[in-house]
């Protein structure tokens, strides 16, 4: 099959099959995307971070935790360390390429355990109602009333200190605005005539929570969590400034800003250089997350 | 032998100093393949009836009697493959996430068909929409199309009972005419039994052949279509109804 008939194999109005639908949507949805530039450029970043992280032992020039002190604290640009040395001779290009895999690795575990725990205590509450809705909504409560760094702060102190559980206790943190946002779309929709529509063909509440909510609930929550990434990745990095998190000498990047933050007057770019790379990560989140609401939104593309 | 039948039917919602009586007193039958028309201003309880029969609405008491068959307060799966509802709203009606493949496979998978493939073609034909709306979205369908996929979704089940709560309200007045005739030529050719809300004489005079008049939740006259053509009503609430839809 030549490229062109492809193209109006996947574009045709008339689709033929069901798997030749789900095709047609996926490639017109990939268009729309592809017609967000500033999506593209988010995503060109992450993808860029992610094979940064893949080949970190390729790329770094030194390894991340090679100290050398009659190299300390050099600037941007030395011989051999474009990116300067921090405090202990290490190179912070190296660090930054190593840390990538940590920064990676805490946004996934975050973004698969907050989003989803929200989502399901949400849209139970808010589908079954009740003596259900009252006390899960409570306890959401709860957890929200605490302070976001104080909660995490005693479930790392009861679990112990490392990244795993520093990520765990955000996630325990972060789900009660997921939650809420769940509800708040469920209660919109659980009384909408497609769901009466549903129940009367005789739908269990299993069935109608899972296929017929959660889709519409799943656009805001993934805009949500794009938009958190940044908070989480600086929680990450508060909870190490505080000896909790990431252990030195962990090139984790929040944990990099922390050492640097001694310096910040006399050696500015030992801290500046981690913050420019959570900056500029956070904002490829920020903007993938917009293109996606676009494209999993079906009212507003594919007219 | 009627297909279905209301006595003495109350429906509320809330309870104590909030408890609202949306139907009270209300009676009548439905004959097997009769058009039962439901008539009445807005707030008159009328769709409120049929939320009481599908279940949707659970505060009721009275007797409800679908074929034969008394109902208690909660449904059985096999109720919904006797009587199954078009809504008012085509815009609301539909997953705005679901293809109408989507839509009308789960439909069917859930009344345990097997042959779903060829059951979704032949529910679309029945319909009058084409195979290419097959994996279209609601927002690629005009309001029309729209009811006509939810009224395909309505006769997934096979039902003999089809409530329609204003099925044409919400559509423009040439559209109106086609799902009203399409309706019609169901009716005949699946022996339906319809039974119709709607605030509209003309549509009611058109599809129905008895009619009740609704006001303030309570059922005020039954009559026939004969009447309502000759415009013999007894009660000075149809005989207003009538004199305003004449005036319109």
């Amino acid at each position: 099959m030549s490229d062109q008939t492809l193209r109006q194999w996947l574009l045709s109005d008339t689709p033929t099959s069901r798997r030749h639908a789900r095709m047609a949507a996926f490639y017109k949805g990939w268009l729309s995307f592809r017609g967000n530039s500033m999506a593209m450029v988010g995503l060109g970043i992450l993808v860029l971070l992610g094979l940064v992280a893949l080949f970190a032992p390729l790329l770094a020039p030194y390894s991340p935790f090679d100290q050398d002190l009659a190299n300390r604290l050099k600037p941007l640009g030395t011989e051999g360390h474009i990116l300067g040395t921090d405090s202990l001779g290490r190179d912070t290009l190296s660090r930054l390429i190593y840390g990538s895999r940590i920064t990676l690795y805490i946004v996934a575990l975050v973004a698969l355990i907050a989003p989803i725990a929200g989502l399901l205590i949400g849209t139970i509450a808010g589908y079954v109602g009740g003596w259900t809705d009252a006390v899960l909504m409570r306890i959401t409560d709860i957890f929200l009333a605490f302070p976001r760094l104080v909660l995490a702060l005693a479930f790392v102190a009861a679990l112990g200190a490392g990244i795993e559980n520093a990520v765990l206790a955000i996630s325990l943190t972060a789900w009660p605005p997921y939650a809420r946002i769940a509800r708040a779309e469920t209660l919109t929709i659980r009384s909408s005539d497609f769901i009466s529509a549903i129940k009367l063909q005789g739908a269990g509440p299993l069935r109608i929570i899972t296929k017929h909510i959660w889709p519409l609930c799943i656009s805001s929550l993934i805009v949500r969590v794009t938009l958190d990434m940044a908070g989480i990745i600086l929680a990450a990095a508060g909870l190490g400034f505080l000896g909790l998190g990431a252990q030195p000498p962990s090139p984790e990047w929040g944990a990099m800003i922390s050492e640097g933050r001694r310096f910040i007057l006399d050696h500015w770019w030992v801290a500046t250089m981690p913050g420019l790379a959570i900056f500029t990560v956070s904002l490829a989140f920020n903007l993938l997350g917009d293109g996606l609401r676009d494209v999993l939104d079906p009212k507003d593309s594919g007219q | 032998m009627s297909m279905l039948s209301v006595e003495n039917l109350n429906v509320w919602f809330g309870r104590g100093h909030d408890r609202v009586n949306a139907v009270q007193g209300a009676s009548f039958a439905v004959d097997k393949g009769e058009s039962f028309g439901l008539v009445g201003e807005s707030g008159s309880g009328k769709s409120t009836i049929l939320k009481a029969i599908t279940g949707l609405a659970p505060t009721w008491d009275g007797k409800i009697t679908v074929d034969g068959q008394e109902l208690t307060q909660g449904r059985v799966k096999s109720f919904y493959k006797t009587v199954q509802m078009v809504f008012q709203d085509p815009y609301a009606s539909l997953h705005p996430r679901h293809s109408v493949d989507g839509v009308l496979g789960e439909t069917l998978h859930l009344h345990g068909f097997r042959d779903i493939d060829a059951r979704v073609v032949k529910l679309l034909d029945d319909v009058g929409l084409g195979q290419k709306f097959r994996f279209r979205y609601p927002h690629q369908l005009s309001g029309g199309q729209r009811q006509r996929v939810a009224i395909a979704r309505a006769l997934a089940a096979e039902p003999r009972i089809l409530l329609l709560d204003e099925p044409t309200s919400a559509l423009d007045v040439s559209v109106q005419a086609e799902i009203l005739n399409l309706l019609t030529d169901l009716r005949a050719e699946h022996g339906l039994t319809y039974v119709m809300v709607s605030h509209d004489l003309a549509v009611v005079g058109h599809m129905c052949g008895r009619l009740a008049v609704m006001k303030d939740s309570r059922i005020v006259e039954v009559m026939d279509v004969d009447s309502l053509r000759a415009r013999r009503a007894e009660h000075p609430y149809s005989q207003e109804l009538l004199r305003n839809s004449v005036g319109a």
